[in-house]
Parts: structure tokens; sequence; C-alpha cells
């Protein structure tokens, strides 16, 4: 067994351990082998890094395995320049979470903490998978622990939110199933995505696939006008589920564009890219003026995340290296940002059990160390330079100048929407006087906040300060997805 | 020697007599758990199962009887499967029965032998009659069975229903045979491929025999418009006797389609595939549109057998496409791996249900599982295993299912077959969403009823490793699906 499947393997089997101890009184054992669990598997992926060499496009910590024989299924995973960062990224976020949730979930500890180990190792898999049933699995099973996260430790209208999650990812995913079969079929019988990229597809089918697969993608990422699950899914999941829903749930749908989308179908991607941007562009103009007037703290940041999301997807059809790689930083950076957002909220949450902007204001005067915190990711919310948030967007904005002048000023509008709504929303919670006497009783964060506040902080601000360990991993790959993508596969 | 054949019937003959002891047996036996009794049954079933799975990993096909009956190697794994599937049944019915005053006798184990019979005896058939006389075997048990708590009226009335349709289904069938017999002059199901073969038959005379035909499979394994009886027997039945008719009857169900329609009627394939295409298509709208309004589980469970018996039958239709041989293979070995499965996965779901009940007390409404989490996460794990298997969500077994069944609906390269799997792919999404709302009351829901559950040991084991099984065939489907696959090459190859 390689690094990478350690990584995937090792927070599954510690999140099988922990649905097996269901014992009441135990809840102190469940959380330190849940942050054991969590931790373990972060340190997995240092050698993961370390042995990841840099200027080649090919496939890494190859594995190949049979698994279904009859089917030509594989267990085969890799890493290249596109997915690599998405495995340490995951199982940061996976041990944020659970010290996140250290004294705040109290009902039905392990199999919390369960569900966000075995989600987290299911979600390495997806960015890992180079088969592509192996990859359908992944993406589907993620489906089964989100689910009843949100519906187990939700909000008050926490079953239609999980519903709604449930059935408008499993569509999108149905459909792409067909794709695969077909593929699949295509191929003469392989489930190889190296294959499939390879294989020449009439321009017909090449449009059917690149909608079957935009069907489960543009839903996950997710895209205007399917985005409308995200917000109320937001608001009810808890905190735990909100930020790993924004942080890597929505890199999914997006890394299916690098990986399928795109060079599998690449002339109905030339051809489509038009609507692909006009949607991206709708995602960060639109839904940046519906951010700026949400009541709700969680459901403005939703937004904001699927502002950001459009980002991303913008970066990748304007087809030049800086806006495709634009779009992977940003998505990493979306990851951290996000996650903080939430976490920060979840914070507030925690103490005044509102979410409403209105509840609050003047929390610098009774949070001073909190607030400098939720300042500073406010600050990377809006991309500002030095802060993680700013390296994609202004590198998505640069790409998207150098394909078209006015695609890239329609872009760069979001950051000042993305200025306002995240400003707005601090000074409304944070500054002024003391709101209310709710306000007055709330307390500073303690140790245990403060240590996850700081090592997101830390990212951001690495992010921010030096991208180049991130884009260095990513340049070959890019590359030479573009180069692969120019060349038409048509028969 | 053994001219006669008598070893192509050994489970048959050990099943029947051992019935016939067994009854003789329970006479003696006093009680209501009947432990005597139960214990010999699981014996011979388990006796059964062996010597069925051992004829098939031989492999041969061996014909009996002047030809009367065939041992080969998919009718040796049904068989296998169907005595499996009849003791988990029986493990799981036990406390059930004796709470309900249904084990007074051993009627329960007795005629659940012989419902297994008649489905050995449909499994094993060669001709015409031969299949009819298991189906009647079958039936007879399962209708006596249905009404087993006779002072039950919804039992009653369910078993009147049963009755009732269930003898019109026989009749259109036995019309349909008597209708070929007509035409080709032979019951036996190699002659009949012969006849029809050799072109020499009006093919009117056929096609209105294989409509009957066709019609009285679909009453069989309960698909729409011909799955009137499915909802009212599930949830009338007492839940074991539900799980008998559900479970291991499907195997002979799909045993008789096969030796009817591929072995006898393989060259009026292109049209009696137009036939299931349709049974498949309203079974897919009826059963899952109809499963979304019930409350109440059984119900709702029946109308989902209608929708997942139509994926059986798209798989089944899908096989003679160009007239190759492998593709017939794969479709067939789909639809065989999609029936295994799901009788794997409706076996835990009633176990569920039947573990939870208590004297008076059914368990059978969706909200009588609420808060199950709580009190039993074991059991609401299994429920929720077999609800995301049903609906078909990774890494359960009922994934590969429909991916196999889809997989050769879509290899077929006909248009209409791949808008037919979109067109299934669309109702699975209709499908989830029921059954993940049986996840959501045992997961989000807070528990009404608080009492503890009882359940014995032996039942608590079987229904974990059932579960566990739906999921691990989940993970890894290689095995099942390379033996579903050797038996239908090696029976219809020879």
């Amino acid at each position: 067994m390689g690094w990478l499947s350690l990584a995937i393997w090792t927070p599954i089997a510690f999140g099988a351990v922990l649905l097996a101890l269901g014992k009441q009184g135990q809840e102190g054992l469940v959380r330190w082998l849940a942050l054991a669990g969590s931790i373990l598997s972060l340190l997995v992926t240092v050698p993961l890094y370390q042995g990841f060499r840099l200027g080649t496009a090919a496939m890494q910590f190859v594995e190949r395995h049979t698994w279904v024989e009859r089917f030509n299924i594989h267990y085969h995973v890799g890493l290249d320049g596109l997915s690599f960062w998405f495995v340490p990224l995951t199982a940061f976020i996976t041990v944020i979470v659970v010290i996140a949730a250290w004294e705040v979930i109290t009902e039905r500890v392990n199999q919390y903490m369960g569900a966000f180990l075995i989600l987290s190792g299911l979600m390495i898999g997806v960015f890992s998978a180079l088969d592509g049933i192996l990859f359908y699995v992944f993406f589907e099973a993620t489906l089964i622990p989100m689910y009843l996260i949100i519906g187990i430790w939700g909000g008050p209208n926490k079953i239609y939110a999980a519903f709604k999650f449930f059935l408008y990812t499993l569509l999108g995913s149905l459909l792409m199933l067909v794709a695969l079969i077909y593929l699949y079929t295509q191929s003469g019988g392989s489930f190889d995505i190296a294959t499939w990229q390879r294989l020449p597809l009439s321009s017909t089918a090449q449009t059917l696939i690149f909608f079957a697969f935009f069907a489960a993608f543009a839903v996950k990422v997710p895209m205007w006008p399917v985005h409308t699950w995200l917000p109320d899914v937001h608001v009810e999941a808890p905190t735990g589920g909100s930020a790993v829903l924004a942080a890597i749930m929505l890199k999914l749908g997006a890394y299916g564009f690098l990986r399928f989308s795109l060079p599998i179908a690449p002339d109905a991607a030339h051809q489509w890219a038009w609507l692909m941007i006009t949607l991206s562009l709708v995602a960060v103009v639109y839904v940046g003026l519906v951010a700026m007037v949400q009541k709700d703290m969680k459901k403005l940041v939703a937004y904001s995340s699927v502002a950001h999301m459009g980002f991303v997807t913008l970066g990748f059809f304007i087809f030049n290296d800086v806006g495709m790689a634009g779009g992977i930083v940003q998505m990493i950076a979306h990851g951290f940002v996000s996650g903080a957002m939430f976490l920060s909220i979840g914070v507030l949450y925690d103490r005044m059990h509102s979410r409403d902007i209105a509840a609050y204001g003047g929390v610098v005067n009774v949070m001073p160390r909190f607030t400098a915190f939720a300042l500073l990711f406010a600050m990377a919310n809006c991309g500002l330079p030095g802060t993680a948030g700013f390296v994609g967007e202004w590198m998505v904005i640069l790409g998207a100048v150098q394909a078209n002048f006015w695609v890239g000023l329609l872009a760069a509008t979001a950051l000042i929407f993305g200025a306002a709504y995240t400003l707005w929303m601090f000074k409304r919670v944070y500054l002024g006087p003391v709101a209310n006497d709710h306000v007055r009783e709330l307390t500073d964060i303690n140790g245990r906040e403060f240590l996850i506040m700081s090592l997101l902080a830390i990212a951001v601000l690495y992010m921010g300060i030096y991208p180049k360990p991130f884009t260095d991993v990513m340049d070959a790959s890019v590359a030479e997805l573009l180069r692969h993508v120019a060349v038409s596969k048509l028969p | 020697m053994d001219t006669f054949g008598w070893a192509t019937l050994t489970p048959e003959i050990l099943l029947l007599v051992m019935a016939c002891v067994i009854a003789l047996v329970d006479l003696n036996v006093t009680g209501t758990r009947r432990t005597l009794t139960y214990t010999l049954t699981l014996l011979t079933l388990a006796a059964t199962a062996l010597i069925a799975g051992w004829q098939a990993t031989q492999g041969g096909t061996a014909y009996g009887f002047s030809n009367m009956v065939v041992s080969d190697p998919m009718g040796n794994w049904l068989k296998c499967f169907a005595a499996v599937a009849m003791m988990v049944t029986l493990v799981y019915a036990r406390a059930y029965a004796s709470e309900r005053d249904m084990m007074r006798g051993g009627e329960l184990f007795i005629l659940g032998m012989f419902s297994l019979l008649g489905m050995f005896v449909m499994i094993g058939g060669n001709n015409f009659l031969v299949i009819y006389l298991g189906l009647e075997l079958l039936t007879l048990s399962s209708y006596a069975l249905v009404a087993l708590r006779r002072d039950d009226t919804t039992a009653t009335e369910a078993a009147m229903k049963y009755f009732v349709l269930g003898a019109m289904a026989s009749g259109f069938l036995l019309y349909g045979l008597s209708m070929l017999y007509g035409a080709t002059g032979s019951l036996d199901l190699g002659q009949v491929l012969k006849a029809i073969s050799s072109g020499q038959i009006r093919h009117q005379v056929l096609v209105f025999g294989v409509v009957f035909i066709v019609a009285g499979i679909a009453f069989k394994l309960g698909v729409a418009p011909f799955h009137m009886w499915v909802p009212d027997v599930y949830q009338g039945a007492p839940t074991a006797i539900t799980l008998i008719i559900g479970g291991a009857t499907k195997f002979a169900a799909f045993a008789m389609a096969m030796r009817l329609l591929v072995e006898g009627l393989l060259p009026l394939a292109i049209d009696w595939q137009q036939m299931l295409a349709v049974l498949a298509v309203s079974s897919l709208l009826v059963g899952n549109l109809a499963a979304i309004a019930q409350s109440n589980l059984k119900r709702m469970l029946a109308y989902s057998t209608i929708s997942q018996m139509g994926f059986v039958l798209l798989g089944m239709m899908s096989g003679v496409v160009h007239g190759d041989a492998a593709s017939a293979y794969n479709a067939y070995s789909s639809a065989m791996f999609y029936i295994v499965s799901y009788v794997l996965t409706t076996l835990a779901a009633f176990g569920v249900i039947l573990l939870l009940s208590r004297k008076g007390f059914e368990s059978d409404e969706i909200s009588d599982l609420a808060g199950l989490n709580q009190r039993s996460p074991l059991y609401a794990a299994v429920m929720a295993v077999c609800m995301f298997s049903m609906a078909g969500v990774p890494p359960m077994v009922g994934f590969y299912a429909k991916l196999a069944v889809l997989q050769a609906l879509i290899t077929s390269g006909l248009p209409l077959y791949i808008g037919l799997a979109a067109f299934a792919v669309v109702m699975s999404l209709v499908g989830a969403f029921y059954y993940i709302r049986v996840v959501k009351v045992m997961y989000f829901d807070a528990p009404v009823d608080t009492s503890p559950i009882v359940a014995g040991a032996d039942a608590r084991v079987v229904l974990a490793l059932n579960g566990a099984l739906v999921l691990a065939l989940g993970l890894l489907p290689g095995g099942l699906m390379a033996l579903c696959a050797q038996a239908i090459v090696k029976t219809l190859g020879t």
C-alpha cells in the first residue's frame, strides 16, 4: 500500500472504528481518537509532498490493481499537478473540523466524528481516482455521510436541506454515470480516464458527454442557475458540515471539469465555452449582488462561495495557462478562506445561537482577539493582496483580460462586490457600539478556538504571501492539459 | 446406472423427503417455538444449498427424467441462493411467527419447504408442464402461508386477492403454453426451440402464445401493469410470509422467465423484448411514483419491488440485439446479478422490520422506524445500507446491479435502449427520494417508541452479516459478477 492509498484509507479506517464505539460515556475517547486519526491522515500527506516531482505532468504515486474484472474496473489512483493540493487541503480541513467540534457537538459524537473522517477519505479518493467508476463510487459515496451530517446535526429546517442536497447532486451524478458507461462502450471496454482522454469522439457525442458531465459538476460547483441548493444547505448544516462543504466538496465539481469535461470533450468544451463563461460571469456578478442583500451571515457567505466558484469555472474556460492555474489556485484559496469564514460564523453561533446580521453589532468590544481573526478572513474573502484570496482572483482576471477585455472587466467587478458585501457584513457585525445585552455577554475565543483560527490564518497568509509552492506543483500539468485541449479529437 | 437421471434431482428429493419427515416429527413437537422442527428445517435447507452449490461448481449440464428436468450452473446457483434465502427468512421469521400464533403447528416450516421445492422444480424444469407444476406447487404453498393467520382479516383478505389473481395468472400462462404446444407439437423446451427455429410455423400463432406467456411471467414477477396484487399481498400478509414471497421466490420467477423466454423462445426475442420494454417502463413509472405516496413500509417496499423488477426486465431485454452471443450473456448475467443483489437487500430490509416487531405491534409503518438510530445503531445501519443499496448509491451492491443493467442497455448501441437507460436513471432519482426518506426517519427524527428491542442472538447475527454482505459485495462485487456471468455462459453456451 502506497502513501496515496494510506491517505485515502487512514481516515476511513478511523471513521469506521469510531462508528463502532457507540456507548455512552466514551465521548472523551472518541474525540481523542478522531483527533489522532485526522492528524495521522494529515501527516500521511507529508511524504506525498516531499515525493512530488515538479516539472512533469505525469501521474505520480500511481497504484493500479484489478477491482472488478468483468467490467475491467481498476483500483487506479494517482496524483498530478491538478489534483495534488486537494489531498493535503482535505486532510487539513478535517483536522480543523474535528477540533472545532470538540465541545460543540455533544450528541452522538462518535457518529459525527466518524462521518467526517469517512467523508475526508472519500473526498481524497475522488481527487486521486484515475478510473471512471472508482471516481464515481467515491463521488457518490460522499453523499451519504454529508446527508447524515446535515440531517442529524443541522438547523431547524435540516430535513428539507438534506433532501435537497441529496437529490440535486444525485440527479447530476446519475447523468454522469450514463456518460461514463457510454465512454466505456466507445473505448472498447475501458474505464481508464487516460484512455478516454485519447479517444476520438464525434461532435454530437462530445456535446452529449459534455452536458452529461456538466449536469454532475455544475450542480456540485455549483454554477448559476443550479446553485439554489447551496444557500439552503449551508444555512441548515452544522458548522463543520458547512466548512467541509464549502472548502472541499464544491471543489469536487470544479475538479471534475479539469479531469473529465475538458480533456475528454475538448471540441465541445471550446464550442460551449461561451456558455460556461456566461454562466460564470452571471455567478460572479449577479450572485455577488444577491449576496449583498442577505440578512443571514451563512447565506451571505454561501452566495459569496457561488460567486467565488464562478471565478474558478471562468478561469478554466478561457483556455490560457494563467486563467486555468488561477482557477485551481482559487479553488485552494477558497478552501481555506470559506472554511475560515464558516468557522468564524460557527464561533458566533455557538455563543448567540443566531446567524442574523441584525442580532449583532460591536462584537469587537467584547471579543477583540476573535475580531482580529475575523477581519483577516474577511479581507481574504474580498481578495486583499497578501491574502490567499487575492492570488487566484488576480490570476483569473489577468487571464480573462488576455482573452477578452470585457470579460476581464466584468470579472473584476466581483472584487468590488466582494469587498462591498464582506466589509458591510463585517461592519454591521463587529464594529460600532455594542448592540445589545446578548452581545455584551459574549466571551472571547478560548484556546481551542484560538488554535483553529491561527492554523487557518497561517494558511491564508502563507498562501497569499508566498504562493509559489502551490503554483509550482500545478504548472506542468496545466500546460499539458491546455496542450491536450488545443488538439481536436474529432475523427 | 443412472439412466433415469436421479442425480439431477438430488436437492429436490432431499427436500421432499425431509419435508415429509419433518412434518411427521413435528407432530410430536409441542411449544410455540418449535425448536426441533426449526433446527431440522435449517439443517435440511443448509444441506440442500450445499448440494445445489456443489452441483453448480461442477459446471456441467445434465438432463434427467427423459429430458423433463435439467441441472445446469444457472439453475443450481439459483437453487443454492433460494435455499439460503429461505434459511435466512426462517431465522428472521421464527420469533415473529411464534408471537403471532402462527406456530401452533409446524406449517410455516413445512409449507416453506414445499414452496422452496416448488421453486426448485420451476428452476430445474426443461419442459412446459414441469415448470408449470413447480409454479403451482410454489403458489399453492404461498396461498396457504399468506392465510396462516386465519383469524387476521387483512391476512385473509390478502390471501384471497393473491389466490384469485394468482390463479388468473396461472391461467394466462397455461393458455400461452398450450398455444405453443399446439403450434410446435412439443412441451420440451429444446424441441420447441427447434420447431420455432425451423421457420415452418406461422408467426402470428407463436406471438399470440408469447403474449400470454409474458403476461403470466409478468404476474409472477409482479411488474406493472400486472402488479395489482403486489402491494396488497406484501402489506396484508404477515411480514414473515411477505419475505418468503418477496425473497427466494424472485429467483424462481427469474428462472422461469429465462427458461421460457430465452431457452424456449429465443427466436421470438424481437417480439418478447418489445413486450418486456413496455413492462419495464410501466413498472419503473408505476413502482417509483406510487411508492412515494406510501406511509406503510411494507407497501412502499412492494412498490419499490415493482420498480426493481422493471430494472431486471431492462437487463433481460437487452440480450439479443446484434445476434452475438456475448451481448446476450452480458445482458442475462446482469439481470441475474441484479436479482441476486435485490433479494439479498430485501432480506435484510424485511429482516429489520421483523426483528423490530413485537407481540401486537407490527412495526410496518415508516414512522415506526423513527429514531431507530438512537434505539439501535446496528439495525438503523443495516436498514440504511439496504435503502442506499436499493437507491443505487455506491458503495452498496445495488449500485453495481444498476451499473450492470445500464451497461447492458448502453452497450447495445441502439438509440431506443440508450433512451431507456436515461429514463431508468431518472426514475432511480425518483426512487432515491422515498428510499432516503426512510433513512431520514431513522436518523433525523426523535424516537416515539423507546421500548428496548429484543431479538434472538441468531437473528441478530444473521441480520448483521446480511447487512455487511450488502456493503461488502458493493465494495468487492467481482466474485458474484463472475459467478453470474459464468453460470449464464455455461448454461446457455451448451
